[in-house]
């Protein structure tokens, strides 16, 4: 639970000024430093890394703020990213067919896709379409009280069920290949390097926006109900409040951030197949995200730039074994801070805090589990 | 939750920034040793180290290095030698395509050797087009493709998929059950099956699809004893192989009683299925470790010295060998690196290879290949026993085949 009154005080008040100041820093960097810096398709890699911060920035939200361990979100991932994809397609194929229909031996278009050769549908699919998926699964599931590890194993076996579904139906959907090879990027060519550099921009904005807004949603009403409804559940309940309908809308808006990052995902790798969305992808991002601590939005985005560098980087220097080196970077972050690097960062500062005035009441944890 | 969540976020972006950055600089700098100065020739070398695919993509980067080794044993290219860069595509189709593009751009690779499943090719066709990079793809295929960017060096379908039923047909086989994993190339393959049969007069009793990594197939052994075929056309993947040889077998099928014709499955896959469950089925390729002929004995005699006697070569380790050997040749009569030189010098070009002579067909980029089906041996090795006469000029859209029409 929050230390209640702590904003009210002056250094509260300036650590949060400082904290717009590092925003705006790294704003700075990613915006203007970054993209002078970088070649294109590192740039391009940094792009796709950012991608999948928004996604585990919605993890942050159900997880770690809501304490709904979510291991299917590369569900609304795909979901997201098929949207978009399939409006790249029909584009692309101009009133024909999609070239995988030909070779599936499709030979009318499915009215499934009918809808997204307007890019407004599917721009707006995008974001609808996980959110709707989400939160009717909520609204069944956490009524019915459904938590914890119960949750969590369901959502991953929506993922494997998503993925065979994506897998059999090939002449809707692509099958294992995916959907790939995109000519045109709403007039660009998604290969340029300047289309890159602009999808850049738009992922780190999209990012920014979404953090901030993420953030404020946290410091709301809302957010401490949603802290409240993880920490203790049924006491929320006896208070009065309804925590299916708080966790049903979370869990919603984490679905949406997950659409929006697949939809960005498809221009700026240039593919969406299966092998993003399903059990182990998913996992990845949760991953991901305890290795930065759950517990901060911050850290969700942390780690999944960290994660995702550091697999770029690992298996550029050491195609042949990088896995361990990955795996080991887990085992080392999650044996030495449990709650992730944040985690790290807060407990030291604590105890600095602590030694400079021992005459102040050790802050309650902030954090006491999850919720069971 | 207290206040700062900013702080570390700043730490989030600044570490992987300042790293990239260090990446970035080091990039610009790499850009001469790249193929057009420096003392070195670079090639990507991209095939799947991790994952599901692993076991059988890492046969083929070993089967390439040894061929890069050998250029370089021979003088290397123009002067100068070839270097390896390897990367890991990791099972992971949208990796294959992240790190062609690094190949591309930062290493400034001459050319790149990689992929397995027509996944991962379709991932990578869209970077090496857009690029004007050169791909070369080793493993057999489901056809229906011609990119400029590519050249295909294993079979497509009418070097394979097509002389199997031909000799099926040959064998008295008119009813057929069709089995295979869910993807692109099962289902393309069947496409082009059905409508063989429907010209040929065979009949298809059946089609089934597995996912990928499927493993119980006791159903499916029951619904092909109870439809009786005369033979099964198998394009199973990976482990789920296993699991169809070994239950088929215990349900009393071997090869006498019948027959399996599997595409899929060469000298690798036969330590793994486990030689008792697969003794004596047809495969179908286009070079078998027991080829006669002597590039082949070099080849064998050199894989076996510098990975260990216990090690198999198969069709699509030795598609990956030639292709370094036919990008090789190339360069060296075109006197460059450059891909359109390399494609134009490409065309027609002919080597002696393991599985014979084998040609580029210019307009396609793929290669004749001479379709060879085997019988398993006991001791695992795949014996040949029928041929095509001579290499069979690759078809991808099975152009020349009446009864192909609208499938493409």
């Amino acid at each position: 639970m929050t230390a209640p009154g702590t904003a009210l005080r002056s250094p509260a008040l300036r650590a949060r000024l400082r904290g717009y100041a590092l925003f705006a820093a790294v704003a700075l960097l990613l915006l203007v430093v970054a993209p002078l810096a970088l070649p294109a398709f590192r740039l391009d890699e940094l792009a796709k890394y950012l991608c999948f911060a928004i996604a585990a920035l919605g993890i942050g939200l159900a997880w770690g703020q809501g304490g709904m361990l979510t291991l299917g979100q590369g569900v609304f991932f795909g979901l997201g990213g098929y949207a978009m994809a399939m409006y790249f397609k029909l584009h692309d194929a101009d009133g024909d067919l999609p070239d995988f229909m030909v070779w599936s031996g499709v030979e009318k278009l499915p009215a499934l896709w009918k809808p997204f050769e307007s890019p407004v549908v599917a721009i707006a699919a995008v974001v609808a379409v996980p959110v709707a998926v989400a939160a009717v699964l909520g609204a069944l599931v956490f009524r019915q009280r459904v938590r914890g590890a119960y949750f969590a194993i369901l959502t991953q076996a929506l993922a494997a069920a998503f993925v065979i579904l994506l897998v059999g139906r090939q002449g809707l959907t692509g099958g294992t290949n995916g959907l790939t090879n995109f000519y045109d990027v709403f007039g660009r060519d998604p290969e340029a390097e300047s289309t890159q550099r602009t999808m850049y921009f738009v992922t780190a904005a999209v990012l920014g926006v979404l953090y901030l807004a993420a953030r404020q949603l946290v410091k709301s009403r809302f957010g401490r109900l949603l802290v409240a409804v993880r920490d203790g559940e049924d006491r929320v309940r006896f208070l009065g409040y309804n925590p299916a309908t708080v966790k049903t809308v979370t869990f919603a808006i984490s679905a949406g951030m997950a659409g929006l990052a697949g939809a960005l995902f498809v221009p700026v790798v240039g593919i969406i197949s299966p092998s993003l969305l399903g059990v182990v992808p998913s996992l990845e991002l949760v991953v991901a995200v305890a290795v930065g601590g759950r517990y901060a939005l911050a850290g969700a985005v942390l780690g999944a730039v960290v994660m995702n560098y550091a697999k770029t980087e690992f298996s550029e220097q050491w195609a042949g074994g990088w896995l361990y080196l990955q795996g080991a970077l887990f085992i080392l972050v999650m044996t030495l801070a449990p709650k992730g690097a944040v985690g790290l960062y807060e407990q030291v500062k604590d105890a600095v805090a602590r030694r400079r005035t021992p005459e102040r009441p050790v802050p309650a944890q902030s954090v006491q589990g999850e919720a069971a | 939750m207290r206040e700062p969540f900013l702080r570390p976020l700043a730490a989030a972006v600044l570490l992987p920034a300042a790293l990239l950055t260090a990446c970035g600089g080091e990039s610009g700098d790499g850009a001469g040793g790249g193929a057009s100065g420096g003392s070195t020739i670079k090639v990507g070398v991209l095939h799947s180290l991790s994952g599901t695919m692993a076991i059988s993509e890492v046969t083929v980067k070993n089967s390439e290095t040894l061929a890069i080794e050998e250029v370089n044993a021979a003088g290397g290219l123009l002067g100068k030698k070839v270097e390896p860069v390897v990367e890991d595509g990791a099972s992971d189709w949208p990796t294959f395509a992240q790190k062609a593009q690094k190949l591309i751009k930062k290493d400034k690779v001459a050319t790149v050797f990689g992929g397995w499943t027509s996944a991962s090719r379709k991932a990578m066709l869209p970077v090496f087009e857009r690029n004007k990079a050169l791909l070369w793809y080793p493993v057999q295929y489901e056809g229906l493709e011609s990119s400029p960017s590519i050249f295909y060096t294993g079979a497509t379908t009418n070097q394979q998929i097509v002389p199997g039923l031909d000799y099926l047909k040959e064998k008295g086989k008119k009813k057929l059950y069709l089995v295979g994993s869910d993807y692109v190339f099962p289902r393309t393959a069947n496409k082009i099956i059905k409508a063989y049969a429907k010209a040929n007069g065979m009949q298809i009793l059946g089609e089934e699809y597995t996912p990928l990594g499927h493993t119980e197939y006791s159903t499916l052994v029951n619904k092909i004893g109870e439809a009786k075929p005369d033979a099964v056309f198998n394009t199973l993947n990976g482990d789920s192989n296993v699991a169809f040889f070994k239950q088929l077998r215990s349900a009393g099928f071997d090869a006498a009683k019948l027959p399996v014709m599997s595409v899929s499955i060469a000298e690798e896959e036969v330590k793994g299925i486990g030689i008792d469950n697969i003794v004596g089925q047809p495969v179908a390729w286009n070079y078998y470790e027991t080829t006669k002929g002597r590039a082949n004995d070099t080849f064998v005699k050199a894989f076996k010295a510098k990975y260990g006697t216990g090690k198999v070569t198969s069709d699509p380790m030795e598609a990956g060998y030639n292709a370094v050997h036919l990008w090789a040749a190339a360069v060296k009569k075109a006197g460059s690196t450059d891909p359109e030189a390399v494609k134009k010098a490409a065309a027609g070009l002919s080597l002696d290879l393991p599985e014979g002579k084998v040609t580029i067909d210019g307009p396609t980029q793929h290669v004749y290949k001479t379709a060879r089906i085997g019988v398993v041996r006991k001791d695992g090795l795949i014996d040949e026993v029928w041929s095509s006469k001579e290499p069979i000029k690759p078809d991808p859209y099975l152009k020349s085949y009446p009864w192909a029409a609208g499938l493409s």
